[in-house]
């Protein structure tokens, strides 16, 4: 169970990350976050990972709170989670293979156990054949992929993903966004930072609205609502 | 595994920096080691003089036994004599023969006639040798009083001054080491930001992303410091025959450099290298963990 309780972030001059945030989501659950650029989408991701520390307010993750994870223990937390990045944010001088291993070898994993988990992800996201391909041998929905394995090759109880799909023609996204709804589909928690319009609208999922860092909406089965302010945006990355 | 795999893969990426931190380690314990073994020598002679009698008395060339056992028995009668021993002519030629045997050259120019006969006194307490002085210096046939203790004092300046001058020169070399160590790791930090960024958002300890720039660092100062030593065993090696001629009857001295082939030659090689090398590790990691103090904060 994820539990945000009243919580801000402020960022220096006092723009506002997100403001008096509470939201509760239980294991299992898939989650879109949606909202103009600058409302707080990422913020709140990364306060999930403690990449953030909240200005106020309280963020609990299995009951464990994140406040008061000191910087030698926030690893543990972080292992909890699998991260996609809109940027992919994968290691150029590495092979899609060692990218994926990194977080294996990082848990400690026997070599064959890494060996075999790899192998697996790479099936599910359809790389098994480019392995041996670095990045840059890579268009951005395969590093996309890549990244999504890296994200859950370490069997996380939560795997997040801001703008997962930002770079993407429309034909590569829908392959993300089945990848991630079967991930989902083995008891994984997903939350989503996106943009995407369309993959709100068709799977209907809980969904999250922020604005100027405020959550002005929380739905179970919601779609896409384009804000006034947000119209000639909606399908831009988040970069805040 | 991983961890020795990163390192290796950090210094082939940048052969140049990795030379540069070597290099200056390399040239630190050669300076370090040099002064190191000088002071070593130096404490080790002195402490042979100091066991040595406290004065030696040399007779004139026509004095002999018989002046002596006249000097010992007033010496004894002042009841502040520990011991004395008696060195003839013949005595000491066969010392200086036995010092002196592999160089016919030198033993082919003296005989006994032109060593002098000694005394070698040892009093009960050093504060008692100015009153024996009194009395040796009136004494029959007396030549020349050599103190041991201005040997020593002499030794122990030469041997402060080694230790100043080492400990100076040491101490800025190895400065010059940790500053140039963790430069290289800095910047080692600054080229893997993203991956430092990467690695720690996917759950990496601190320990494990930390551990492959001090290991890195450890490695260069182990690897500056094993060859430094290794030169200056070869240098020893090269000059052990003139240190032993020169130093040979200093006990420790012959013991140790005595025979290159001898098990305590080897075993005083291999420790001194492979001290070299811990002390090395050590200097290294310390300049990586610096960097990562000042480059790297959580």
């Amino acid at each position: 169970m994820i539990e945000f309780f009243n919580v801000s972030k402020l960022y220096p001059g006092n723009a506002s990350g997100i403001v008096d945030v509470s939201v509760k989501i239980p294991d299992g659950e898939f989650v879109f976050l949606i909202g103009p650029s600058g409302s707080g989408k990422t913020t709140f991701l990364r306060l999930l990972i403690r990449d953030l520390l909240p200005t106020a307010g309280t963020i609990t993750v299995d009951d464990v709170a994140l406040g008061l994870l000191s910087a030698s223990t926030v690893h543990t937390h972080r292992r909890k989670i699998g991260i996609v990045f809109q940027d992919f944010k994968l290691l150029t001088d590495r092979t899609v293979y060692e990218n994926v291993a990194l977080v294996s070898e990082i848990l400690g994993k026997p070599h064959r156990e890494i060996e075999h988990g790899v192998m697996n992800v790479l099936q599910l996201v359809g790389l098994s054949d480019k392995r041996n391909h670095f990045p840059i041998q890579l268009s951005a929905g395969e590093m996309q992929r890549a990244a999504i394995a890296r994200a859950i090759v370490g069997g996380p109880k939560i795997v997040l993903a801001d703008e997962p799909t930002g770079n993407l023609d429309p034909q590569t996204a829908s392959g993300i966004w089945d990848i991630l709804e079967e991930i989902h589909g083995l008891g994984t928690t997903v939350i989503i930072a996106t943009h995407n319009q369309d993959a709100v609208n068709k799977m209907k999922k809980r969904t999250l609205i922020l604005d100027h860092g405020t959550l002005i909406s929380d739905e179970a089965k919601g779609k896409y609502h384009i804000l006034k302010h947000d119209k000639h945006e909606h399908k831009g990355g988040d970069n805040k | 595994m991983r961890l020795f795999r990163d390192v290796g893969t950090h210094i082939r990426r940048s052969p140049y920096q990795a030379m540069a931190a070597v290099l200056t380690m390399f040239l630190t314990f050669l300076v370090v080691g040099v002064f190191f073994l000088a002071t070593v020598a130096s404490l080790t002679i002195i402490s042979y003089f100091e066991s040595k009698p406290q004065l030696t008395v040399f007779f004139v060339q026509n004095a002999g036994e018989k002046e002596a056992t006249a000097l010992k028995e007033t010496l004894d009668a002042t009841g502040k004599v520990a011991s004395t021993t008696f060195i003839s002519k013949d005595e000491a030629l066969a010392t200086y023969k036995e010092q002196n045997k592999n160089d016919p050259l030198l033993l082919e120019m003296v005989t006994a006639d032109i060593l002098p006969a000694s005394l070698e006194v040892s009093a009960k307490d050093p504060t008692f040798l100015a009153d024996l002085d009194k009395v040796i210096v009136g004494a029959t046939g007396v030549d020349e009083v050599i103190y041991q203790s201005d040997v020593v004092d002499s030794l122990l300046s030469w041997t402060n001054a080694i230790r100043l001058i080492g400990g100076i020169l040491g101490g800025l070399l190895i400065l010059d080491s940790l500053l140039i160590i963790g430069t290289v790791i800095a910047m080692k930090i600054a080229l893997k930001r993203d991956e430092i960024e990467i690695l720690t958002l996917v759950g990496a300890s601190p320990w494990t992303i930390r551990a492959p720039f001090i290991v890195e660092g450890g490695i260069y100062g182990t690897i500056g410091a094993f060859f430094a030593s290794l030169l200056v065993t070869m240098l020893l090696l090269w000059q052990r025959y003139t240190i032993v001629t020169f130093l040979g009857n200093i006990p420790s001295i012959q013991t140790v450099l005595g025979s290159a082939t001898s098990m305590v030659f080897i075993v005083s090689c291999l420790s001194f290298i492979i001290a070299n090398m811990v002390v090395g590790f050590i200097i290294g990691s310390l300049g990586s963990v610096i960097a990562l103090a000042r480059y790297l904060r959580d």
